[in-house]
Order: C-alpha cells, then structure tokens, then sequence
C-alpha cells in the first residue's frame, strides 16, 4: 500500500512525523479519511478522535480542533492540543467538561452557540473513549 | 588608608559576588538550553500556520469581504503597542533595548499626531514605561507565576488583545520583542500583527489550487485570531531564549570583571603587607643597634 508523509504538529511541539497509509480526519463538515494521492485540500478540524493507520496498526491522537492540509507534499494537520489516547488523564478531560458546562451560563448569543458545540464535540470524545475503554 | 583587615574583607566580598555571578551565569545557560529547544519546537507549527494563511489570504485580501483582521479598520489612528519583556532583570541591556525601541516609535507616532497606547507583558518593561507613559498603558499582564510558557499563556494575551479591537479602541497592533539570534546577539524587534501583514515570499504554495472546507472566508475567520496567538507565542518563547542569552553573557562579564578586581585587590594587598614587614624589620634593627 502506498503511503504518505503525515506531519501533527501542535503550538508546544512536533507530535508525530512519518510516513503513514491512512489518517482519518474529524473535519467541521465531517469525518473524512486521506489516502496517499489525495487531493488538495485544506480542512477545518472539530474536537474529536484522529486515527492513523500505518502498517495495519491503528493509532489514535485526540485533536482539539485545528486545520488539516493535504498537498502533494503530504498531509499537515495544525492542532490546538494533540494528545494519543494513551496519555490522556481522563478524571482530568471530565473535569474540563465539568468546567465548561460550569462557564456556560457565561456566554450569550453566538458564543453560547459555539460554546455548545465546542462541548458537544468534546462530549462524543468521552463518550467513545468510555466505549473503547468497555472492550 | 584601608587597614590590613579591611582589605581582607574587601576581597573576601568580592569573591562571594563572584561566586553568585558564576552561579547564575551557569543557571541561564541550562535554562537557555531548554529556551531554545522550546522555541525550536514552536517553529513548525508557527511557519506551516503563516504559509497556509499566506496561501488563503493572498487570494482574500483584495476582496471588499476581507475580515477586519487582515485588511484593517481602514484607518491608522490608534496604534496599541504590545511590549513583550521578561520578569527579571540582571541580564544586560535586554529588558531596555526592548523598551528603547517601543518609546521610540511611540514618540514617532505622537509626534505624527497618532494616539498611542500600551500592552505591556512582562513586570520590566512596564516598570520602565510607566515613567513615560503611564496614563497611556491600557493593561498589563506578569508572566511572573508562570513556570513553564505555554501556548494558553499567548491564547489568554490573544484574547484581551481581540476583545478591546473588536470594541474598536485601536486599529494598528504592533508586537515588541527581542528576536533571539545567538547567546550573544538579541536583536529587539518590532512586528505589526494587526492588520497582518503577508510577507511576500510566503505565497510559493499558490502553484497549488486547494479546496476548502469549509469556504476558505470561513477557514480564515478561524484562522486569523489563531494566528495571532501563534504570533504572540513565538514571540514570548525567542524572548525567554533571548532573556537567558542576554543574562548568560552579563554575568559572564560580571564573573570576569570580578575576576579582574580581585586580583587588583589582592596585588595592592600583598604590596602593604610587605611594606608594613619591612616596617616593622627597620623598626627592629634600628632598635637594636641603638642599644
């Protein structure tokens, strides 16, 4: 399978670099996957769960929004907060739920809006993170 | 003159200086070390983020729907100036070459007939402008508690600086920093970030036609606010670089002026003991043939 190179990169630091077979992206519009050759584009990225796919091993990165950008040179995602699953301290990740249902009563008119999507995203992470954690 | 004791003690006080000195010079060079290696690690991100704006914001700029951001309020009125310094001071002339070039400009732009206020960040260079500036400095923020500079830190600078453009108290922001080059060379730097300025070497992606997703107006409204928060980081990390750089060297000098002043002083030291001990031997002898 042909693959392509895959650069994460967050403000503090280089957090993966190589080459990869698939990555598959929670974009604003919706998830999509890149595959080597794929067309250019550029994303916007929503909270969620990134999955990286090389050699058959499955990695995931939780991304906490961001920019995705595919060009012949390979894919970039620029991300808020990336952090692999295996690292995440979950009592922590619910306590900024907790957090942000707390400063929700703060916002008002468009910034209530995006503050509710903003946790919803952040919701569907715990959600399926508890659901992996099951298995 | 200094009696014998005196001059003991002299050299004494001298030599714990330079002990503390050596100490601290040793203590920046370990911490210019991690500086660096975090300034290092914030670069990818910062050039992918310019190169894609670049990208976007070539094609958006001309277009009447440009976001304020990048086009600007249209005026030039009210400059806000965004001085970045570090929290201590013992490192040479970092903190006021800094400053130096922020009072600069701002007297330029008075003397234009512009207004001019102040961010500063950093408890140095606000000491230092309150002199000149009080009643002009809007805000002030202390990095002091603050252990390890993290992106959140730029994010929350960020923030305060949209909140008062959006409520239209300026129309230029320029950001004030020492850009750091090498331990021995910190070269303060003025950078305006709002309206932003597209460096023109930036756009040799354009080759490529993307597709956006969302529309690419959309994409930048995300990206602009970011990106200034990127800006304001980079910002503070080649400043903590350049605050250690700056401190490593002066108290290198400081180690070897130390160094200097008590050799002066333990050779003017010697010369009077042996001039007292010859003393006292001419007292002695001549005493005794006397007899």
């Amino acid at each position: 399978m042909a693959t392509f190179h895959f650069d994460l990169v967050s403000p503090e630091k280089l957090a993966f670099s190589g080459e990869v077979d698939q990555v598959d992206i929670p974009g604003v519009e919706g998830d999509f996957g890149v595959l080597a050759g794929h067309a250019p584009v550029v994303a916007a990225v929503r909270p969620g769960i990134l999955t990286v796919t090389t050699g058959g091993r499955h990695e995931k990165i939780i991304v906490l929004g961001g920019l995705a950008e595919v060009s012949e040179n390979g894919l970039t995602v620029l991300a808020d907060v990336a952090t692999s699953l295996a690292e995440l301290d979950r009592a922590q990740f619910a306590e900024t739920i907790a957090e942000m249902e707390e400063n929700l009563k703060e916002h008002e008119g468009s910034e209530l809006d995006q503050a509710i999507e903003r946790l919803d995203h952040f919701k569907s992470i715990q959600h399926q993170l508890n659901a992996t954690a099951m298995h | 003159m200094a009696s014998l004791k005196d001059m003991r003690v002299r050299i004494a006080s001298t030599k714990a200086t330079q002990k503390i000195t050596k100490a601290m010079q040793m203590v920046a060079a370990s911490k210019l070390r991690r500086a660096q290696t975090a300034a290092e690690a914030a670069r990818p991100y910062a050039n992918k983020m310019s190169a894609v704006i670049s990208n976007i914001a070539s094609a958006a700029a001309g277009s009447p729907g440009a976001p304020v951001l990048l086009a600007g309020t249209g005026r030039d009125q009210v400059h806000l100036l965004l001085v970045c310094t570090g929290e201590r001071g013992l490192s040479g002339a970092f903190n006021s070459s800094i400053v130096r070039l922020a009072r600069e400009r701002a007297l330029a732009l008075i003397a234009q007939g512009k207004e001019v206020k102040f961010f500063c960040v950093g408890r140095k260079g606000y000491e230092q402008l309150r002199r000149l500036f009080d009643k002009q400095i809007v805000e002030h923020m202390d990095l002091r508690s603050v252990r390890q500079l993290g992106f959140v830190n730029a994010e929350e600078i960020a923030k305060k600086v949209l909140v008062r453009f959006d409520n239209g108290e300026f129309d230029v922001c320029t950001l004030f920093y020492s850009q750091f080059k090498s331990v021995i060379a910190q070269v303060p730097t003025a950078q305006q970030i709002i309206p932003l300025v597209i460096e023109e070497g930036g756009a040799n992606g354009s080759a490529t036609s993307y597709e956006y997703e969302p529309e690419e107006d959309e994409i930048l409204t995300r990206l602009l606010p970011r990106n200034l928060a990127v800006q304001i980081f980079r910002a503070l990390l080649e400043n903590n670089a350049s605050f250690y750089g700056a401190q490593m060297s002066a108290m290198d000098n400081a180690t070897r002026n130390a160094g200097e002043m008590i050799r002066k002083q333990t050779l003017v030291y010697n010369r009077t003991r042996q001039a007292q001990i010859t003393k006292e031997l001419i007292e002695i002898i001549s005493g005794a043939e006397a007899v």
